[in-house]
């Protein structure tokens, strides 16, 4: 019979060294689990549902920790917390939409002890996958919200491919409108990656929502030069204003000269499994002057193609003003 | 009586305690040898159990025993089992436990257990039970509740073709009353509105759960709980171990929150019990968090129906109301019983038709959640109250005040008496400090993307019982020892109510101790701690006790000192001669008491006391002199607890988002025994209220009969930035003339009123667009912004 809410046993591991993680990596291949935070990892271990062999605690490995700038913009060490972007300078200073999307993740100790690796590697929050059902993205062959009774108030609007889970992902959004590259490295190697490779909706893989192989670790997350001090926008709507998350969320980076949109990038989250870069909308925009009416058409252009499910049809409006505001309201 | 302490601010002797981590919960009680169980639940929501089959598990090194349904006491159908035999009725209930030297070795082996289940038809949503062929929750029917037989109840199919799909049907009920002239009402009123309506589930969110931790001392049974009831609860919880009271020693001094969820005791109590009993051995049964999700109860979910007829000036001169509950599988709660009198109450309409039908359902079990059946029921009806104003023209306030109850008012079918209430002064109250008449010309107005939104909302509870007993002791030291059955909720009351007894025996509060907690520490018969009850019960055997020492204090004094027990008074902890000069200290008086023995030290006790508190008295006999006396103060009619609350909101246009920018809630609740603590039980109420109106989820899935929201991050009640830095508070402070302290209870209508503010002002800020549910959340909010029809059929549950 089924027991949950009540931990297997596995064994832990913390290395200090990331050789030292890549070895154990190795050495368990898919029976190692790696672990930042903690949010995500011990939800799954406590729900029973996930049973790792060998737990890797990333939590000791220095060099994946803190934040610094470089030549091309700033790194992020995958294991900084959500809590240290938010108050870090030269992301407040210069990246500030991702400050403002990290201070919005989850509540104040959840984001003191979250990582930034971990929240844009955290894993889908349909409460169908999480209940632990033989879903598609469980290895299953059903989904049990895209149905006429299911619960999928909160699902994906876009490119659902059997599952319609949603990334869940705050800080994703900021990190995708700043264009940042993930740095997944293993015993083999290095690789670095951008958002539309390293986030994967469901007709790539539908078990996962990034494309980190189990012998790779997130280690860091760049961010190039060119977005710092344009104008942002970050909002999160939830149904609660802490440790909730978001039914849509919007991010903005706009480049304006002289009251024209030069460049932009726009994304959505909670729409689609992938954190959703609007690149028809920003196409509709560059070029226009930064007007309430262009926002407005932004808006209703962003939605185009949305299917909606029995209870999410709402995210479409909501979807449409949030766009509207990250342009209309985007701030130096 | 001195009046030093009552309606002073003062620190509760647990509040340390909780703060500072001392306090133990029933979780951190250990004793040598002590093992671990744990349950195997249902996973499937409705089906017969086959076989079972534990011989691997059995086998597992660490596991020592399993309990099954055929060793626990057998309670008649549907009460709630204490493990299920035969049919299980909802996901997550108990069907056996498991104890070994460790929960994960009772994990382990709970997943070596093997049942074979016969799946049976499900349900979650009432109607779709009353609907001819519709699925039953349990075999044997689909409608019961307490004092409503376990019975199959379908409605007519044209009931359901003619009532279409925005309106209730209205169907066969399982109960009717009626009073007054309700044709006769409508065809007078010069509004007739029809709404039908829907309230969503809640649950309670302890942030205890209902650990268990049991065992045995020469034959009787320790059992460590949390909750919120001491001896109130004390014969139910020996009944569900199937032992006598006496032997049962119950040990829960601090309760992590209730809200409803542990008045009586509750089922898995018994799991600890009986399995210690069975291996004599100290068992801890730890509830987690999803366990607590599927035992603890909740809030039922409403499908309702309301004709209002309204005189031109606003005065409800008809209501036919309709409430269909969902019950979950067992006899569930009487919510929609409250809720009905709570119409007659809070709206006072002239003429009034009640009818119900608690339906049962394959959800978890349902229960008390703090005011049950009037909070839910006022939360949809308040922005049908604004609506009726704007048709009329007439002001949202006028319309409550010309309805309100007063100390002339009736309550209920039987039109009862009160015992008083002063709802018009609180409206007025309100009003005034929140500057309704300015106030409410914000209505409507713009700020950027956000438009404010005025709400009004009112509450209404019992708040007071009678008939129970005192007990208080003064050691040889000196000390007053306030003996207090009533049980630790959390909401402070359980003190509170004490300094009434230190009050009136001018004793310094330094100078008490309130014994409590354990039935070892000698607690008397008092009521169960919810239900409003005990701000106004508990002060009424607190001075009945009072009076007793009082007598025996100045009958010692007269012994001691010559004269009449009436020559004398109390002074500062002394019996002072009322001619001046002579005294005796209250330890000399206790001396003296240990002298004489009998009535005085516990010996000899009134018949008419209670069972329990004659055991309990039978505790601490001849350690000082006791009092002990049963409540018999006179007590006609209903003691209503009333409150109301104004809020102003800020909805965004763009979002749907809700700010709630201000709260204030106004209360007729008679003397204030405590200022801080009513404080903190109306901002408690006001945060809940919130939750109720607007966030907090209760949902099944309906296909799987699975929860949909099993963690509190899904459940959603509100968190610090979804609810007001501050929310203001006043009382009317008119005494109940009832009571001798003049104190009513009002721990549950602040959160009915609370969250009837917000759904009045949501609806304010939308113009008077009437939702009819709870919670209106930001998809509702949205899909009626853009035009969207909303995403749930009108009475249908499950849904947010």
């Amino acid at each position: 019979m089924i027991v949950r809410d009540i931990m297997a046993d596995f064994e832990l591991y913390q290395p200090t060294q990331l050789k030292d993680a890549f070895a154990l990596l190795d050495q368990y291949g898919k029976d190692a689990w790696k672990m930042g935070g903690g949010y995500d990892s011990l939800s799954w271990f406590k729900e029973r549902h996930k049973q790792p062999k060998a737990v890797i605690d990333l939590g000791g490995i220095a060099e994946m920790k803190g934040i610094s700038e470089t030549a091309d913009g700033v790194t992020i060490g995958a294991l900084t917390t959500l809590t240290e972007i938010e108050n870090d300078p030269i992301i407040k200073g210069k990246y500030r939409v991702l400050a403002e999307a990290a201070a919005k993740v989850a509540s104040p100790q959840i984001r003191n002890a979250g990582t930034v690796g971990g929240n844009v590697s955290q894993d889908a929050r349909c409460l169908y996958y999480r209940y632990g059902l033989p879903c598609y993205r469980a290895g299953g062959n059903t989904c049990f919200a895209d149905t006429p009774e299911g619960v999928n108030r909160e699902h994906a609007l876009f490119e659902s491919d059997r599952c319609v889970a949603v990334s869940p992902s705050d800080t994703a959004v900021a990190l995708v409108a700043l264009d940042a590259k993930y740095v997944l490295r293993s015993s083999k190697g290095e690789r670095i990656v951008s958002a539309e490779d390293f986030f994967v909706g469901p007709k790539v893989d539908i078990m996962h929502l990034t494309s980190t192989r189990p012998e790779e670790i997130l280690v860091a997350i760049n961010i190039p030069k060119k977005w710092a001090g344009s104008a942002f926008y970050f909002e999160k709507v939830a149904d609660r204003n802490t440790w909730d998350f978001a039914l849509v969320n919007v991010a903005s980076a706009i480049v304006v000269k002289n009251g024209v949109i030069e460049d932009c990038r726009i994304v959505c989250n909670g729409v689609s499994a992938v954190p959703r870069r609007l690149t028809a909308v920003e196409s509709i925009v560059k070029g226009k002057p930064m007007s309430e009416e262009i926002a407005k058409l932004a808006g209703q252009s962003s939605t185009r193609g949305a299917r909606p499910l029995n209870y999410n049809g709402f995210k479409i409006p909501l979807m449409a003003n949030l766009v509207t505001r990250a342009i209309r309201d985007a701030k130096v | 009586m001195a009046n030093k302490l009552v309606g002073k601010d003062f620190t509760p002797p647990d509040l340390i305690a909780k703060l500072t981590g001392r306090a133990k919960y029933a979780e951190d009680f250990r004793a040598e040898n002590m093992v671990f169980c744990k349950t195997l639940t249902s996973p499937i929501p409705h089906a017969k159990i086959r076989s079972i089959d534990t011989s691997a598990a059995l086998a597992m090194k660490g596991v020592l025993a399993i309990l099954t349904a055929d060793e626990v006491p057998q309670f008649p159908p549907p009460q709630s089992p204490i493990l299920a035999k035969d049919e299980v009725y909802f996901v997550g209930e108990p069907i056996l436990a498991v104890a070994a030297e460790s929960e994960a070795i009772c994990a382990d082996a709970i997943e070596a257990i093997k049942i074979d289940f016969e799946q049976l038809p499900h349900v979650t949503d009432p109607l779709e039970s009353l609907f001819p062929g519709g699925p039953d929750a349990r075999s044997t029917g689909n409608v019961a509740a307490s004092q409503i037989n376990l019975q199959t109840l379908k409605w007519d199919a044209k009931d359901f073709a003619d009532a279409g799909e925005d309106k209730l049907p209205l169907g066969k009920p399982a109960e009717e009353w009626t009073y007054g002239d309700l044709d006769a009402g409508f065809k007078d009123a010069k509004l007739v509105i029809d709404e039908s309506f829907v309230s969503g589930g809640y649950s309670h969110h302890c942030l205890e759960t209902r650990t268990a931790f049991a065992t045995w001392e020469n034959g009787k049974c320790l059992l460590y709980g949390s909750n919120q009831s001491q001896t109130g609860a004390h014969a139910n919880i020996a009944r569900m171990i199937g032992i006598k009271p006496d032997e049962l020693i119950f040990i829960a001094e601090y309760c992590g929150g209730g809200f409803g969820s542990k008045i009586p005791g509750y089922p898995n109590m018994a799991i600890a019990a009986l399995m210690s009993k069975k291996l004599n051995r100290p068992v801890m049964h730890r509830i987690t968090r999803l366990e607590e999700y599927s035992i603890a109860m909740a809030r039922p979910h409403f499908q309702g129906r309301a004709k209002l007829g309204f005189a031109a000036d606003g005065k409800l001169l008809a209501c036919d109301l309709y409430i269909v509950q969902e019950n979950g599988p067992t006899l569930g709660t009487g919510d929609f019983r409250a809720a009905g009198t709570a119409m007659s109450m809070v709206y006072q309409p002239a003429a009034m038709r009640f009818r119900n039908v608690p339906v049962l359902t394959n959800t978890m079990p349902q229960g008390a959640m703090r005011g049950p059946g009037e909070n839910q029921f006022v939360a949809v009806m308040e922005p049908i109250f604004d609506s009726a104003a704007r048709k009329l023209g007439i002001d949202r306030m006028e319309i409550r005040k010309i309805n309100a109850p007063d100390s002339s008012s009736k309550i209920g079918p039987d039109r009862g008496p009160l015992t008083s209430a002063f709802q018009k002064d609180a409206l007025e109250k309100a009003a005034q400090i929140f500057n309704w008449d300015e106030r409410k010309k914000r209505s409507g107005q713009r700020n950027g993307t956000k438009v404010t939104g005025i709400g009004i909302g009112q509450g209404y509870h019992t708040a007071g019982g009678n008939g129970f007993d005192g007990l208080l002791r003064i050691t040889p030291d000196g000390v007053l020892h306030i003996h207090t059955g009533v049980g630790n909720l959390g909401t402070y009351s359980q003190m509170s109510t004490a300094r009434v007894a230190a009050d009136m025996l001018n004793y310094d509060w330094e100078n008490t101790v309130v014994e409590r907690g354990d039935t070892r520490k000698g607690l008397p018969w008092n009521s169960i701690q919810a239900g409003s009850l005990t701000a106004s019960t508990q002060s009424r055997t607190m001075y009945v006790a009072a009076v007793d020492m009082k007598a025996k204090l100045q009958e010692i004094a007269a012994q001691m000192l010559g004269g009449a027990p009436a020559d004398y008074d109390l002074g500062n902890e002394k019996v002072v001669s009322k001619n001046g000069g002579r005294s005796i200290t209250y330890k000399q008086a206790v001396e003296k008491a240990m002298q004489l023995g009998g009535k005085y030290t516990g010996q000899e006790v009134p018949a008419e006391l209670n069972p329990i508190t004659k055991s309990a008295v039978a505790f601490i006999a001849g350690s000082g002199l006791i009092a002990a006396a049963k409540d018999k103060l006179p007590r006609v009619g209903v003691t209503p607890g009333l409150t109301t609350t104004f809020a102003e909101i800020e909805l965004d246009l763009e979002t749907g988002k809700v700010e709630v920018k201000e709260m204030l809630c106004v209360l007729d609740c008679g003397t204030v025994l405590h200022p801080q603590a009513l404080h903190h039980t109306v901002a408690c109420g006001q945060v809940q209220g919130i939750g109720m109106a607007h966030l907090e989820r209760h949902v099944y899935d309906p296909k799987l009969g699975i929860p949909a929201a099993a963690m509190i991050y899904q459940s959603k009640p509100p968190t610090y930035l979804d609810v007001p830095a501050e929310i203001q508070m006043a009382a009317v402070e008119k005494p109940d003339p009832q009571n001798p302290m003049g104190v009513k209870g009002c721990g549950e209508p602040v959160k009915g009123s609370g969250a009837s503010s917000i759904s009045s002002a949501i609806s304010d800020a939308l113009g008077g667009h009437l939702f009819n549910r709870t919670p209106v959340s930001v998809d509702m909010i949205v899909n009626h912004l853009s035009g969207r029809q909303p995403a749930h059929k009108p009475l249908q549950i499950n849904t947010v």
